[in-house]
Protein backbone atom coordinates (compact mmCIF):
# COMPACT_ATOMS: atom_id res chain seq x y z
CA UNK A 1 0.00 0.00 0.00
CA UNK A 2 1.10 3.56 -0.48
CA UNK A 3 1.08 6.51 1.91
CA UNK A 4 -2.26 7.51 1.19
CA UNK A 5 -4.27 4.74 0.80
CA UNK A 6 -2.81 3.66 4.17
CA UNK A 7 -3.59 6.72 5.43
CA UNK A 8 -6.80 6.95 3.96
CA UNK A 9 -7.53 3.48 5.03
CA UNK A 10 -6.68 4.67 8.57
CA UNK A 11 -9.10 7.45 8.48
CA UNK A 12 -12.05 5.06 7.69
CA UNK A 13 -11.38 2.18 9.76
CA UNK A 14 -10.86 4.75 13.11
CA UNK A 15 -12.79 7.40 12.35
CA UNK A 16 -14.73 7.13 15.02
CA UNK A 17 -11.11 7.52 17.15
CA UNK A 18 -9.55 9.79 15.14
CA UNK A 19 -9.89 13.40 16.59
CA UNK A 20 -7.80 15.35 14.26
CA UNK A 21 -4.93 14.39 11.44
CA UNK A 22 -1.94 16.69 10.85
CA UNK A 23 -0.34 15.70 7.63
CA UNK A 24 2.47 17.46 8.25
CA UNK A 25 5.24 16.75 6.20
CA UNK A 26 5.76 14.01 3.31
CA UNK A 27 7.27 11.78 6.64
CA UNK A 28 5.63 12.49 9.41
CA UNK A 29 1.97 12.00 10.24
CA UNK A 30 0.57 13.45 13.80
CA UNK A 31 -3.24 11.30 14.29
CA UNK A 32 -5.19 12.93 17.72
CA UNK A 33 -6.86 10.01 18.91
CA UNK A 34 -9.48 9.37 21.97
CA UNK A 35 -7.51 8.18 24.96
CA UNK A 36 -9.61 4.64 25.30
CA UNK A 37 -9.65 3.80 21.39
CA UNK A 38 -5.53 3.37 21.78
CA UNK A 39 -5.13 0.21 22.62
CA UNK A 40 -7.28 -0.40 19.00
CA UNK A 41 -5.60 1.72 16.88
CA UNK A 42 -1.97 1.50 17.95
CA UNK A 43 -1.96 -2.65 17.93
CA UNK A 44 -3.34 -2.36 14.06
CA UNK A 45 -0.13 0.33 13.49
CA UNK A 46 2.25 -1.90 15.15
CA UNK A 47 0.95 -5.67 14.23
CA UNK A 48 -1.23 -4.69 10.67
CA UNK A 49 1.01 -2.29 9.11
CA UNK A 50 4.15 -3.69 10.72
CA UNK A 51 5.03 -0.43 12.56
CA UNK A 52 8.06 -0.02 14.08
CA UNK A 53 7.32 1.65 17.39
CA UNK A 54 10.30 4.22 17.81
CA UNK A 55 9.24 5.74 21.66
CA UNK A 56 6.47 7.53 23.29
CA UNK A 57 6.95 11.01 24.69
CA UNK A 58 5.10 12.79 27.35
CA UNK A 59 4.65 16.30 27.76
CA UNK A 60 3.37 18.32 30.90
CA UNK A 61 0.87 21.30 28.68
CA UNK A 62 -0.91 23.67 30.35
CA UNK A 63 -4.26 22.19 30.70
CA UNK A 64 -3.71 18.36 30.08
CA UNK A 65 -0.92 15.79 30.30
CA UNK A 66 0.11 14.67 26.39
CA UNK A 67 1.47 11.77 25.30
CA UNK A 68 2.82 10.74 21.60
CA UNK A 69 3.17 7.35 20.90
CA UNK A 70 5.50 7.55 17.73
CA UNK A 71 5.91 4.58 14.98
CA UNK A 72 7.84 4.39 11.96
CA UNK A 73 6.45 2.55 8.84
CA UNK A 74 9.80 1.87 7.15
CA UNK A 75 8.08 0.48 3.78
CA UNK A 76 6.36 3.95 2.80
CA UNK A 77 9.09 6.06 5.14
CA UNK A 78 6.58 7.25 7.21
CA UNK A 79 6.36 8.04 10.87
CA UNK A 80 2.68 8.15 12.52
CA UNK A 81 2.70 9.68 15.62
CA UNK A 82 -0.34 8.81 17.84
CA UNK A 83 -0.83 11.97 20.39
CA UNK A 84 -3.34 11.34 23.07
CA UNK A 85 -4.63 14.06 25.40
CA UNK A 86 -5.11 13.08 29.28
CA UNK A 87 -7.29 15.06 31.84
CA UNK A 88 -4.98 16.23 34.36
CA UNK A 89 -7.34 14.81 37.42
CA UNK A 90 -7.34 11.20 35.51
CA UNK A 91 -4.01 10.91 34.28
CA UNK A 92 -4.41 7.01 33.19
CA UNK A 93 -4.68 5.06 30.35
CA UNK A 94 -4.58 1.34 29.29
CA UNK A 95 -0.92 -0.18 28.93
CA UNK A 96 0.43 -1.61 26.06
CA UNK A 97 3.14 -3.89 27.46
CA UNK A 98 1.01 -6.78 27.38
CA UNK A 99 0.79 -6.65 23.92
CA UNK A 100 4.04 -6.09 22.30
CA UNK A 101 7.41 -5.65 24.52
CA UNK A 102 9.00 -2.86 23.23
CA UNK A 103 6.73 -0.27 25.09
CA UNK A 104 7.30 -2.08 28.26
CA UNK A 105 10.32 0.59 29.62
CA UNK A 106 8.88 3.65 27.95
CA UNK A 107 5.71 3.61 30.21
CA UNK A 108 7.80 2.89 33.26
CA UNK A 109 9.74 5.77 32.44
CA UNK A 110 6.55 8.05 31.88
CA UNK A 111 4.76 6.39 34.65
CA UNK A 112 7.53 7.91 37.58
CA UNK A 113 8.53 11.16 35.50
CA UNK A 114 4.58 12.31 34.97
CA UNK A 115 3.25 10.54 36.95
CA UNK A 116 0.81 8.84 34.14
CA UNK A 117 -0.90 5.13 35.74
CA UNK A 118 -0.78 2.61 33.00
CA UNK A 119 -3.71 0.07 33.71
CA UNK A 120 -2.53 -3.88 32.85
CA UNK A 121 1.40 -2.52 32.87
CA UNK A 122 2.55 -6.10 33.92
CA UNK A 123 5.70 -4.83 36.17
CA UNK A 124 5.06 -0.94 36.62
CA UNK A 125 8.42 -0.14 38.84
CA UNK A 126 10.75 2.53 38.75
CA UNK A 127 13.60 2.81 35.80
CA UNK A 128 15.02 5.37 36.28
CA UNK A 129 14.96 7.18 39.52
CA UNK A 130 16.72 6.16 42.77
CA UNK A 131 14.79 4.57 45.72
CA UNK A 132 15.17 7.62 47.81
CA UNK A 133 13.03 9.80 45.60
CA UNK A 134 9.60 10.62 47.51
CA UNK A 135 6.44 8.93 46.03
CA UNK A 136 4.38 11.60 44.23
CA UNK A 137 7.16 13.63 42.77
CA UNK A 138 7.58 13.61 39.06
CA UNK A 139 10.44 15.66 37.65
CA UNK A 140 8.80 16.18 33.94
CA UNK A 141 5.90 18.23 35.42
CA UNK A 142 5.72 21.88 35.00
CA UNK A 143 5.22 22.45 38.93
CA UNK A 144 8.10 20.30 39.91
CA UNK A 145 9.80 21.74 42.73
CA UNK A 146 13.49 20.43 44.48
CA UNK A 147 12.91 18.62 47.42
CA UNK A 148 16.05 17.65 48.44
CA UNK A 149 17.60 21.03 50.62
CA UNK A 150 21.30 18.85 49.71
CA UNK A 151 20.76 18.55 46.50
CA UNK A 152 22.91 19.31 43.49
CA UNK A 153 20.68 18.93 40.57
CA UNK A 154 19.94 22.65 39.77
CA UNK A 155 23.37 23.64 40.35
CA UNK A 156 24.60 25.65 37.03
CA UNK A 157 21.03 25.87 35.78
CA UNK A 158 19.39 29.25 35.17
CA UNK B 1 17.66 -27.99 41.90
CA UNK B 2 18.45 -24.77 44.05
CA UNK B 3 18.44 -21.23 42.55
CA UNK B 4 21.29 -18.72 42.70
CA UNK B 5 21.05 -15.27 42.31
CA UNK B 6 23.60 -13.51 40.36
CA UNK B 7 24.06 -10.00 40.56
CA UNK B 8 26.17 -8.34 37.91
CA UNK B 9 27.25 -4.81 37.47
CA UNK B 10 27.42 -2.47 40.67
CA UNK B 11 27.44 1.31 39.30
CA UNK B 12 30.74 2.85 38.55
CA UNK B 13 30.76 6.92 38.30
CA UNK B 14 33.80 7.03 35.57
CA UNK B 15 31.65 4.83 33.15
CA UNK B 16 28.75 5.77 31.06
CA UNK B 17 25.79 3.83 31.27
CA UNK B 18 26.52 1.64 34.31
CA UNK B 19 23.66 -1.40 34.48
CA UNK B 20 23.11 -3.90 37.09
CA UNK B 21 21.95 -7.35 36.14
CA UNK B 22 20.39 -9.83 38.22
CA UNK B 23 20.61 -13.09 36.85
CA UNK B 24 18.83 -16.58 38.77
CA UNK B 25 20.76 -19.32 37.68
CA UNK B 26 20.16 -23.08 38.74
CA UNK B 27 23.61 -24.61 38.59
CA UNK B 28 25.36 -23.13 35.37
CA UNK B 29 21.80 -22.49 33.90
CA UNK B 30 20.50 -19.12 33.71
CA UNK B 31 16.58 -19.12 34.53
CA UNK B 32 16.09 -15.46 34.50
CA UNK B 33 17.33 -12.01 34.41
CA UNK B 34 16.32 -8.63 35.48
CA UNK B 35 18.08 -5.25 34.23
CA UNK B 36 18.04 -2.30 36.45
CA UNK B 37 19.22 1.28 34.68
CA UNK B 38 19.48 4.63 35.84
CA UNK B 39 22.04 4.71 38.13
CA UNK B 40 23.90 7.55 36.11
CA UNK B 41 20.29 9.37 34.88
CA UNK B 42 21.38 12.85 34.39
CA UNK B 43 18.48 14.73 33.41
CA UNK B 44 19.57 15.83 29.68
CA UNK B 45 15.86 15.85 28.51
CA UNK B 46 15.40 18.16 31.19
CA UNK B 47 18.50 20.28 31.47
CA UNK B 48 17.92 20.86 27.49
CA UNK B 49 14.67 22.77 28.09
CA UNK B 50 16.96 25.51 29.86
CA UNK B 51 19.61 25.78 27.15
CA UNK B 52 19.57 27.10 23.40
CA UNK B 53 19.05 25.10 20.17
CA UNK B 54 22.97 26.37 19.98
CA UNK B 55 23.55 24.82 23.34
CA UNK B 56 21.42 21.66 23.44
CA UNK B 57 23.71 20.60 20.17
CA UNK B 58 26.32 20.44 22.87
CA UNK B 59 24.47 18.46 25.54
CA UNK B 60 23.79 15.83 23.39
CA UNK B 61 26.61 15.12 22.08
CA UNK B 62 27.85 14.09 25.60
CA UNK B 63 25.00 11.66 26.47
CA UNK B 64 27.31 9.10 24.85
CA UNK B 65 31.46 9.43 24.84
CA UNK B 66 31.66 6.56 22.24
CA UNK B 67 29.07 7.62 19.45
CA UNK B 68 29.54 11.29 20.30
CA UNK B 69 28.09 12.32 16.89
CA UNK B 70 24.65 10.36 17.16
CA UNK B 71 22.81 12.34 18.84
CA UNK B 72 23.71 16.01 17.87
CA UNK B 73 22.85 14.15 14.05
CA UNK B 74 19.59 13.14 15.17
CA UNK B 75 18.95 16.36 17.31
CA UNK B 76 20.24 18.93 14.19
CA UNK B 77 17.58 16.79 12.05
CA UNK B 78 14.90 16.88 14.56
CA UNK B 79 15.27 21.14 14.54
CA UNK B 80 15.26 21.09 10.97
CA UNK B 81 12.53 19.20 10.51
CA UNK B 82 10.62 22.07 13.20
CA UNK B 83 11.83 24.58 10.47
CA UNK B 84 11.18 23.02 7.13
CA UNK B 85 14.64 24.04 5.94
CA UNK B 86 17.18 22.69 3.83
CA UNK B 87 20.81 22.20 4.41
CA UNK B 88 23.35 22.95 1.62
CA UNK B 89 25.04 19.48 0.06
CA UNK B 90 28.26 20.01 1.48
CA UNK B 91 27.33 20.13 4.97
CA UNK B 92 24.98 16.84 4.12
CA UNK B 93 28.01 14.95 2.98
CA UNK B 94 30.68 15.96 6.20
CA UNK B 95 27.90 15.16 8.19
CA UNK B 96 27.25 11.42 6.42
CA UNK B 97 31.97 11.71 6.51
CA UNK B 98 31.68 12.23 10.65
CA UNK B 99 29.10 9.82 10.94
CA UNK B 100 30.87 6.94 9.10
CA UNK B 101 33.84 7.52 10.66
CA UNK B 102 32.36 7.16 13.94
CA UNK B 103 31.03 3.64 12.92
CA UNK B 104 34.09 2.66 12.07
CA UNK B 105 36.00 3.15 15.21
CA UNK B 106 32.67 2.53 17.41
CA UNK B 107 32.89 -0.92 15.27
CA UNK B 108 36.42 -1.72 15.76
CA UNK B 109 35.92 -0.80 19.75
CA UNK B 110 33.69 -3.49 19.94
CA UNK B 111 34.88 -5.96 17.83
CA UNK B 112 38.42 -5.42 20.96
CA UNK B 113 36.38 -6.19 23.35
CA UNK B 114 33.97 -9.07 22.04
CA UNK B 115 37.44 -10.76 21.41
CA UNK B 116 39.02 -10.02 24.81
CA UNK B 117 35.49 -11.45 26.65
CA UNK B 118 36.12 -14.69 24.52
CA UNK B 119 40.14 -14.90 25.38
CA UNK B 120 41.39 -13.59 21.80
CA UNK B 121 43.47 -11.06 22.74
CA UNK B 122 45.43 -10.26 19.97
CA UNK B 123 42.08 -9.61 18.01
CA UNK B 124 41.92 -6.99 21.04
CA UNK B 125 45.07 -5.35 20.07
CA UNK B 126 45.14 -5.16 16.43
CA UNK B 127 41.49 -3.69 16.68
CA UNK B 128 42.31 -1.15 18.83
CA UNK B 129 45.11 -0.33 16.61
CA UNK B 130 43.52 0.06 14.03
CA UNK B 131 40.60 2.55 16.41
CA UNK B 132 43.50 4.80 16.21
CA UNK B 133 43.89 5.40 12.98
CA UNK B 134 40.53 6.23 12.31
CA UNK B 135 40.66 8.72 15.58
CA UNK B 136 43.73 10.31 13.87
CA UNK B 137 41.65 10.38 10.78
CA UNK B 138 38.62 12.19 13.04
CA UNK B 139 41.05 14.60 14.68
CA UNK B 140 41.93 15.56 11.12
CA UNK B 141 38.67 16.54 9.89
CA UNK B 142 37.29 18.15 13.06
CA UNK B 143 40.08 18.76 15.38
CA UNK B 144 39.42 16.39 17.77
CA UNK B 145 39.43 12.93 18.52
CA UNK B 146 36.12 12.59 20.30
CA UNK B 147 33.13 15.01 20.70
CA UNK B 148 33.41 16.36 17.47
CA UNK B 149 31.61 19.38 17.87
CA UNK B 150 30.71 19.37 14.29
CA UNK B 151 27.32 19.53 14.00
CA UNK B 152 24.91 23.02 14.07
CA UNK B 153 21.04 23.23 13.23
CA UNK B 154 21.55 24.28 9.98
CA UNK B 155 24.60 22.51 8.97
CA UNK B 156 28.27 22.19 9.69
CA UNK B 157 30.54 23.84 11.89
CA UNK B 158 34.04 23.36 10.05
CA UNK B 159 34.99 22.42 6.88
CA UNK B 160 36.99 20.31 5.23
CA UNK B 161 39.95 21.42 3.62
CA UNK B 162 40.41 20.59 0.32
CA UNK B 163 44.33 19.47 1.10
CA UNK B 164 43.09 17.36 3.68
CA UNK B 165 41.22 14.71 1.97
CA UNK B 166 44.58 12.77 0.11
CA UNK B 167 46.15 12.09 3.71
CA UNK B 168 42.69 11.19 5.41
CA UNK B 169 41.95 8.74 2.32
CA UNK B 170 45.32 7.31 2.50
CA UNK B 171 44.72 6.42 6.04
CA UNK B 172 41.22 4.89 5.58
CA UNK B 173 42.56 3.24 3.11
CA UNK B 174 45.88 1.69 5.37
CA UNK B 175 43.08 -0.06 7.66
CA UNK B 176 41.45 -1.98 4.85
CA UNK B 177 44.08 -4.95 4.63
CA UNK B 178 43.94 -5.30 8.93
CA UNK B 179 40.18 -5.45 8.74
CA UNK B 180 40.45 -8.17 6.12
CA UNK B 181 42.68 -9.85 8.15
CA UNK B 182 40.42 -9.65 10.90
CA UNK B 183 37.22 -10.51 9.01
CA UNK B 184 39.29 -13.93 8.05
CA UNK B 185 40.16 -14.91 11.45
CA UNK B 186 36.56 -14.34 12.86
CA UNK B 187 35.06 -16.27 9.40
CA UNK B 188 37.50 -19.35 9.50
CA UNK B 189 38.57 -19.79 13.42
CA UNK B 190 36.52 -23.52 14.08
CA UNK B 191 37.09 -22.48 18.12
CA UNK B 192 35.49 -19.01 17.51
CA UNK B 193 32.26 -20.56 15.34
CA UNK B 194 32.11 -23.39 18.37
CA UNK B 195 32.09 -20.59 20.99
CA UNK B 196 29.54 -18.19 19.96
CA UNK B 197 27.14 -19.88 16.84
CA UNK B 198 24.22 -20.86 18.26
CA UNK B 199 24.91 -18.72 21.43
CA UNK B 200 22.29 -16.11 22.34
CA UNK B 201 19.51 -16.17 19.29
CA UNK B 202 16.91 -13.50 19.38
CA UNK B 203 14.84 -14.75 16.70
CA UNK B 204 13.51 -12.55 14.08
CA UNK B 205 9.71 -12.41 15.82
CA UNK B 206 11.00 -11.54 19.05
CA UNK B 207 13.44 -8.36 17.22
CA UNK B 208 10.20 -7.27 16.25
CA UNK B 209 8.36 -8.09 19.18
CA UNK B 210 10.83 -5.50 21.09
CA UNK B 211 11.55 -3.50 18.40
CA UNK B 212 15.37 -4.03 18.10
CA UNK B 213 17.10 -1.60 16.51
CA UNK B 214 20.70 -1.30 14.64
CA UNK B 215 23.46 -4.36 14.19
CA UNK B 216 20.91 -6.61 16.71
CA UNK B 217 17.83 -6.26 14.81
CA UNK B 218 19.82 -6.66 11.11
CA UNK B 219 21.87 -10.14 12.55
CA UNK B 220 18.38 -11.23 13.07
CA UNK B 221 16.97 -11.13 9.22
CA UNK B 222 15.34 -7.88 10.25
CA UNK B 223 15.83 -5.65 6.82
CA UNK B 224 16.06 -2.25 8.92
CA UNK B 225 18.23 1.09 8.79
CA UNK B 226 17.12 4.27 8.47
CA UNK B 227 19.71 5.03 6.55
CA UNK B 228 17.87 3.49 3.67
CA UNK B 229 14.37 3.26 5.01
CA UNK B 230 14.25 7.11 4.90
CA UNK B 231 17.42 8.53 4.09
CA UNK B 232 19.01 11.49 5.10
CA UNK B 233 22.19 14.04 4.93
CA UNK B 234 23.82 12.05 1.56
CA UNK B 235 22.99 8.40 2.54
CA UNK B 236 21.14 8.58 -0.93
CA UNK B 237 23.56 9.63 -3.08
CA UNK B 238 26.62 6.53 -2.28
CA UNK B 239 26.43 3.27 -3.18
CA UNK B 240 26.48 1.03 -0.21
CA UNK B 241 25.09 -1.98 0.84
CA UNK B 242 22.77 -2.96 3.99
CA UNK B 243 24.15 -6.03 5.74
CA UNK B 244 21.43 -8.46 6.55
CA UNK B 245 22.42 -11.99 8.53
CA UNK B 246 19.94 -14.52 9.27
CA UNK B 247 20.72 -16.58 12.80
CA UNK B 248 20.90 -13.46 15.24
CA UNK B 249 23.39 -15.26 17.38
CA UNK B 250 26.36 -14.00 18.28
CA UNK B 251 28.05 -14.78 15.46
CA UNK B 252 26.23 -13.36 13.43
CA UNK B 253 26.59 -9.80 15.10
CA UNK B 254 29.63 -10.17 15.17
CA UNK B 255 30.49 -11.12 11.55
CA UNK B 256 27.91 -8.30 10.41
CA UNK B 257 29.73 -5.92 12.52
CA UNK B 258 32.85 -6.64 10.39
CA UNK B 259 31.34 -6.55 7.11
CA UNK B 260 29.65 -3.01 7.84
CA UNK B 261 33.19 -1.57 8.58
CA UNK B 262 33.72 -2.08 4.75
CA UNK B 263 30.68 -0.67 3.82
CA UNK B 264 31.29 2.19 6.06
CA UNK B 265 34.45 2.60 4.61
CA UNK B 266 33.40 2.62 1.50
CA UNK B 267 30.57 5.47 2.23
CA UNK B 268 33.37 7.40 3.84
CA UNK B 269 35.90 7.29 0.49
CA UNK B 270 33.46 8.16 -1.66
CA UNK B 271 31.51 11.03 -0.11
CA UNK B 272 35.47 12.42 0.43
CA UNK B 273 35.86 11.96 -3.37
CA UNK B 274 32.91 13.28 -4.38
CA UNK B 275 32.39 15.91 -2.18
CA UNK B 276 30.61 18.72 -3.72
CA UNK B 277 31.61 22.40 -3.26
CA UNK B 278 29.64 25.32 -2.21
CA UNK B 279 27.98 26.41 1.24
CA UNK B 280 28.35 24.53 4.97
CA UNK B 281 25.87 26.55 6.44
CA UNK B 282 22.17 27.24 5.79
CA UNK B 283 22.59 29.75 8.44
CA UNK B 284 18.90 28.87 10.69
CA UNK B 285 18.08 32.16 12.73
CA UNK B 286 14.66 31.28 14.33
CA UNK B 287 12.79 28.41 14.94
CA UNK B 288 9.40 28.56 14.40
CA UNK B 289 6.71 27.41 17.23
CA UNK B 290 6.09 23.07 15.99
CA UNK B 291 7.33 19.80 16.50
CA UNK B 292 9.98 17.75 14.80
CA UNK B 293 11.41 14.37 14.65
CA UNK B 294 15.11 13.41 14.14
CA UNK B 295 16.78 10.29 13.50
CA UNK B 296 19.82 8.68 12.91
CA UNK B 297 21.49 5.57 12.54
CA UNK B 298 24.06 5.70 15.23
CA UNK B 299 26.71 2.15 15.43
CA UNK B 300 24.44 0.92 17.93
CA UNK B 301 20.74 1.56 16.18
CA UNK B 302 18.41 4.64 15.77
CA UNK B 303 19.27 7.28 17.27
CA UNK B 304 15.31 9.66 18.04
CA UNK B 305 15.02 12.69 19.08
CA UNK B 306 11.24 14.93 19.07
CA UNK B 307 11.90 18.75 19.88
CA UNK B 308 8.87 20.96 20.22
CA UNK B 309 9.02 24.21 19.99
CA UNK B 310 6.84 27.51 21.03
CA UNK B 311 9.29 30.06 18.80
CA UNK B 312 11.55 30.89 21.41
CA UNK B 313 15.08 30.39 21.45
CA UNK B 314 14.76 26.47 23.65
CA UNK B 315 12.76 23.95 23.24
CA UNK B 316 9.93 23.13 25.59
CA UNK B 317 10.38 19.46 25.44
CA UNK B 318 13.29 17.42 24.14
CA UNK B 319 12.41 13.75 24.08
CA UNK B 320 15.81 11.79 23.75
CA UNK B 321 15.56 8.03 22.63
CA UNK B 322 18.65 6.05 22.45
CA UNK B 323 19.14 3.08 20.61
CA UNK B 324 20.07 0.92 23.94
CA UNK B 325 17.00 1.86 25.42
CA UNK B 326 15.32 -0.66 23.25
CA UNK B 327 18.28 -3.48 22.51
CA UNK B 328 18.66 -3.69 26.58
CA UNK B 329 15.19 -5.81 26.90
CA UNK B 330 16.01 -8.47 24.53
CA UNK B 331 18.11 -9.61 26.86
CA UNK B 332 15.16 -11.19 28.57
CA UNK B 333 14.84 -13.46 24.84
CA UNK B 334 19.00 -14.25 24.81
CA UNK B 335 20.42 -14.91 27.99
CA UNK B 336 17.79 -17.41 29.45
CA UNK B 337 18.81 -20.83 29.25
CA UNK B 338 22.23 -20.15 28.30
CA UNK B 339 25.00 -20.86 30.47
CA UNK B 340 26.68 -18.41 33.09
CA UNK B 341 29.84 -18.27 30.65
CA UNK B 342 28.09 -17.53 27.88
CA UNK B 343 26.64 -14.45 29.64
CA UNK B 344 28.98 -12.30 29.44
CA UNK B 345 29.61 -12.19 25.37
CA UNK B 346 25.86 -12.36 25.16
CA UNK B 347 25.41 -9.46 27.56
CA UNK B 348 27.68 -7.84 25.40
CA UNK B 349 26.43 -8.73 22.15
CA UNK B 350 24.29 -5.75 22.02
CA UNK B 351 26.67 -3.26 22.40
CA UNK B 352 26.00 -1.68 25.55
CA UNK B 353 28.83 0.24 26.97
CA UNK B 354 30.89 -1.62 28.41
CA UNK B 355 31.23 -1.00 32.09
CA UNK B 356 28.49 -3.23 33.13
CA UNK B 357 29.55 -6.57 32.10
CA UNK B 358 33.46 -5.87 33.25
CA UNK B 359 32.18 -5.40 36.78
CA UNK B 360 30.14 -8.79 37.13
CA UNK B 361 29.79 -10.21 40.37
CA UNK B 362 28.61 -13.67 41.32
CA UNK B 363 26.75 -14.10 44.61
CA UNK B 364 24.81 -17.12 45.82
CA UNK B 365 21.36 -17.30 47.71
CA UNK B 366 23.36 -15.85 50.97
CA UNK B 367 24.64 -12.62 49.07
CA UNK B 368 28.56 -14.84 49.72
CA UNK B 369 30.37 -13.72 46.75
CA UNK B 370 31.47 -16.95 44.39
CA UNK B 371 33.10 -14.66 41.46
CA UNK B 372 34.37 -11.35 40.86
CA UNK B 373 33.60 -9.60 37.72
CA UNK B 374 37.22 -10.61 36.39
CA UNK B 375 36.83 -14.08 37.20
CA UNK B 376 33.62 -14.19 34.92
CA UNK B 377 35.69 -12.87 32.02
CA UNK B 378 37.97 -15.50 33.01
CA UNK B 379 35.36 -17.96 32.92
CA UNK B 380 34.21 -17.23 29.56
CA UNK B 381 38.00 -17.18 28.75
CA UNK B 382 38.79 -20.68 29.78
CA UNK B 383 35.44 -22.10 27.85
CA UNK B 384 37.16 -20.77 24.42
CA UNK B 385 40.69 -22.48 25.93
CA UNK B 386 38.88 -25.70 26.51
CA UNK B 387 37.00 -25.93 23.47
CA UNK B 388 40.38 -24.82 21.88
CA UNK B 389 42.63 -28.17 23.45
CA UNK B 390 39.24 -30.40 22.32
CA UNK B 391 39.20 -29.36 19.19
CA UNK B 392 43.14 -29.60 19.07
CA UNK B 393 43.80 -26.31 17.96
CA UNK B 394 46.98 -25.59 20.39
Amino acid sequence: MTREEILNDLKNRFKDDILEVVDKTPKRVYIEIKPESLKKVALYIFKELKGRFNIASGMDERFHMEILYHFAVEDINLIISLRVKLQKNHLEIESLAPHFEAVNWIERELNEMLGINFKGHPDLRRLLLPENWPEGVYPLRRDYKEWDPNAIRDRGVS
Amino acid sequence: MTKTIVPIGPYHPLQEEPEFFTLTVEGEKIVAIDVRVGYNHRGIEKLSEKKTYDQSCFVVERICGICSTSHPFAFVQAVEDIAQIQIPERAQYIRTIIGEGERIHSHLLWLGLAGHFLGYNTVYMWAWKLREEILDVMEILSGNRNNYGMFKPGGVRRDIKAEDIPTVIKKIDSIVPTVEMLKKAVMDDPVLQARTKGVGILTKEAAMDFSALGPTARASGVRRDVRKDSPYAAYDRVQWDMIVLQNGDVFDKLVLRVLELFQSIKIMKECLLTLPPGEIDARLKTVPPGEGIGQHEAPRGECFHYVRSDGTNRPVRHKIRAPTFMNLPTYKATVVNQTISDATIILAAIDPCYCCTERVAVLDTKGTKIFSGGDLVRLSQEKTNRIRKEMGAC
